[in-house]
């Protein structure tokens, strides 16, 4: 984490969370204003003003092509957006690789999950971050805190953390990805389609185990086409329409079908647009 | 009726299902193990010579160097490359070492050695560079490389030496693979390894338990120690039992502990460090690597560079076992062994899969069916066939381990 680049400011003084229910920080954790993607003369991402705020999941929605993906890339350091501006815990911040974002404590958890099959959880979990002693791997400590960290979010289906990560199923091995990003104090966690390939009861325990990310403070920004699942987990919900956010706020101001609609035409007769600034 | 045909499908399948089960679980060294067992017990009742004193420690001797070359072929085929220039780079390396130890140089042993373990470290870290560097099939920048190597070595040997070969006249050189350790020595080496292995399972044991983590069950750790104090007993006294026939040779060829040695630094690395936690995951997924923050492609360069190191040890056992190089001794055939013996041994040709001592094993096998064979008088073309029967058999152990993996999923 030490050769974080010299662009990002300190992140070690983090303003204190205030997750009691109720409660409503006063600053987004990450707040996106007017950010601009172009890849040559395509209109990526237009103008994207969107707040994120501390311990809450943020569901972001669209139909294929929309920008969803690009607009997680820029967030993840993999872009670096053509304009706009990023704010941190309301310090401009520009990440420009994917170690900058994850040394802000921003995680993404691709589809493809990064997961060496070959190699145990355990391994897994501390890939690229291993505690040593004297020069050998410290195995008894890292399976300590993975064994915690498990605990922590609530995964109970897997069997040992010495087993390897390709005999694990799907859901499984998601929640050995999220498990990674929160044991390195992760505070938002980017999902893309996190329940695509999975099936009714592992689905069940990815849905889970995102609530239990936001009871633990952490935000999580999830990409689902599944409208089951986001109304099922979302504290929000941010419409993407041909690379405009054409709609966000509270998951209660929205119901399925207006959802659908906003998606498909980018606009819903009952939904106002864009309510920025309104927190539940 | 229905229940019937629901039962018969299980039945039937079961103990294909049970075989995925077993390659699925990393079935690790069972399989070679018991493959090197059925083969010992073959040519012992084919053979009452084969399990005498002189012919243990025979093959030993002729196991350092395909052992060896399978271990450095390991170094590459856990990352899912593969160095075909190793064969012709070790034997290089021994031809260097050969030749500046020779009278008509007369530097010293540590300085030729030296200098063929850098040509050959040298040789691998150029085609790894080129590997890396161009993304190309590390396949064919070793085939290149490979009749680079060999020109070269054959200049050499002609150039140096009119008639094209080098002889050892090193008291060291020769002593790797003829010289032995004294029998008090040998007993020393043999319950060093025994005892240190013993204690190294107990203490992590303990270890684990103190952390309030599983462990392994006692039993099979007894289990484990009993089995090695088993064959290191044996072992110990097939070599102080006289093996010469004029004067009494007796004692553990030089040759094993320097193999020993280089299996215990290969297996720690591999084990318990990061580098080897790295090899592995570039192997297993190099993207999954990348992505936390691993350096790649400089540890794919190392790998070809412990490769190089690994064959150009097998180079000096390869000329103290032959007793000189010459032009028409070595060919390209060698390197073939290397890949066999790692894939014998368990070493996955998708990268990510193996470990160093399934390579000593693998080597292991090569050398007893060549050493079995030849006792029972089916040399020669018998070799090849059977040599390769075992390979395919690796393979498709690998290959069906693989694809249960895959299915798990």
């Amino acid at each position: 984490m030490s050769e974080t680049n010299s662009s990002t400011p300190d992140t070690t003084a983090r303003p204190p969370m205030d997750n009691s229910g109720g409660g409503q920080p006063s600053v987004p954790l990450l707040a996106l204003r007017g950010i601009s993607k172009n890849f040559g003369p395509v209109q990526a991402l237009q103008r994207v003003d969107l707040d994120i705020p501390a311990g809450q999941v943020t569901a972001l929605v669209g139909d294929n092509g929309a920008g969803k993906s690009t607009l997680i890339k820029a967030i993840a350091g993999i872009y670096a957006p053509s304009s706009g501006t990023m704010m941190w815990n309301g310090q401009e911040v520009h990440p420009h690789t994917p170690r900058d974002a994850a040394a802000l404590g921003i995680a993404t958890v691709y589809q493809d999950l990064a997961l060496c099959d070959n190699i145990d959880i355990v391994g897994n979990m501390f890939l690229g971050f291993e505690d040593t002693s004297a020069g050998a791997l410290d195995e008894i400590s890292m399976e300590l805190k993975t064994v915690q960290t498990l605990k922590d979010l609530q995964v109970s289906t897997v069997k040992s953390v010495r087993q390897l990560v390709g005999s694990l199923s799907g859901g499984q091995r998601q929640a050995i990805a999220v498990a990674r990003a929160v044991m390195r104090d992760a505070r938002l966690v980017i999902m893309d389609e996190p329940t695509a390939a999975l099936g009714v009861t592992q689905t069940a325990n990815v849905l889970n185990l995102i609530k239990t990310l936001s009871s633990r403070g952490i935000s999580v920004l999830v990409i689902s086409h599944n409208l089951n699942d986001v109304f099922a987990v979302a504290d929000r919900i941010a419409v993407m329409y041909l690379g405009n956010l054409v709609s966000n706020g509270p998951i209660s101001k929205y119901d399925p079908s207006s959802t659908v609609e906003l998606i498909t035409t980018g606009a819903s007769e009952r939904v106002e647009p864009h309510p920025l600034h309104s927190f539940a | 009726m229905t229940t019937d045909t629901i039962s018969d499908t299980p039945s039937t399948t079961s103990w294909l299902d049970a075989l995925r089960k077993l390659l699925r679980q990393d079935s690790g060294l069972i399989p070679v193990l018991v493959a090197l067992v059925l083969l010992v017990v073959y040519f012992e009742i084919r053979s009452s010579v084969f399990l005498q004193a002189a012919n243990i420690a025979n093959l030993f001797t002729q196991a350092a160097v395909y052992v060896l070359l399978a271990m450095a072929e390991t170094w590459l085929l856990l990352l899912g490359e593969i160095d075909l220039s190793l064969g012709w780079a070790s034997t290089g390396a021994g031809m260097l070492a050969g030749i500046y130890t020779n009278v008509q140089y007369g530097w010293p042993w540590p300085v030729a050695f030296l200098l063929g373990i850098v040509a050959a470290v040298i040789v691998a870290a150029v085609s790894g560079f080129l590997t890396v560097k161009f993304k190309v099939a590390s396949f064919i920048v070793t085939l290149g490389m490979q009749l680079i190597v060999q020109g070269l070595v054959i200049y050499e040997l002609d150039k140096v030496f009119q008639g094209g070969g080098v002889p050892v006249q090193n008291a060291v050189l020769r002593n790797l693979i003829a010289g032995d350790l004294t029998p008090t020595w040998s007993w020393i080496f043999v319950i060093a390894v025994v005892v240190g292995l013993s204690a190294l399972a107990f203490v992590r044991r303990a270890k684990r338990k103190a952390a309030g983590l599983t462990a392994p069950a006692l039993w099979k750790l007894v289990l484990r120690v009993v089995v090695i104090a088993a064959v290191g007993l044996f072992l110990g006294y097939i070599f102080s039992v006289n093996r010469g026939s004029f004067i009494a040779v007796t004692g553990v060829p030089f040759a094993v502990p320097i193999v020993f040695a280089l299996v215990g630094l290969y297996s720690f690395i591999l084990g318990r460090t990061k580098f080897g936690r790295y090899m592995y995951a570039i192997g297993g997924n190099a993207e999954a690597a990348r992505r936390a923050g691993i350096p790649v492609d400089r540890y794919r360069i190392y790998a070809f560079m412990l490769g190089g190191f690994t064959a150009a040890i097998a180079g000096l056992m390869l000329i103290s076992q032959l007793g000189g190089i010459a032009s028409s001794s070595t060919d390209s055939t060698i390197v073939l062994y290397a890949v066999a013996g790692a894939v014998i041994g368990g070493v996955s040709l998708f990268g990510g899969r193996g470990r160093m001592v399934g390579a000593v094993l693998g080597g292991v096998i090569l050398a007893v069916i060549k050493n079995g064979l030849t006792l029972i008088q089916l040399s020669g073309p018998a070799q090849y066939i059977v040599t390769g029967v075992v390979l395919i058999a690796a393979v498709l152990v690998d290959v069906v381990g693989r694809r249960s993996q895959q299915l798990a999923k």
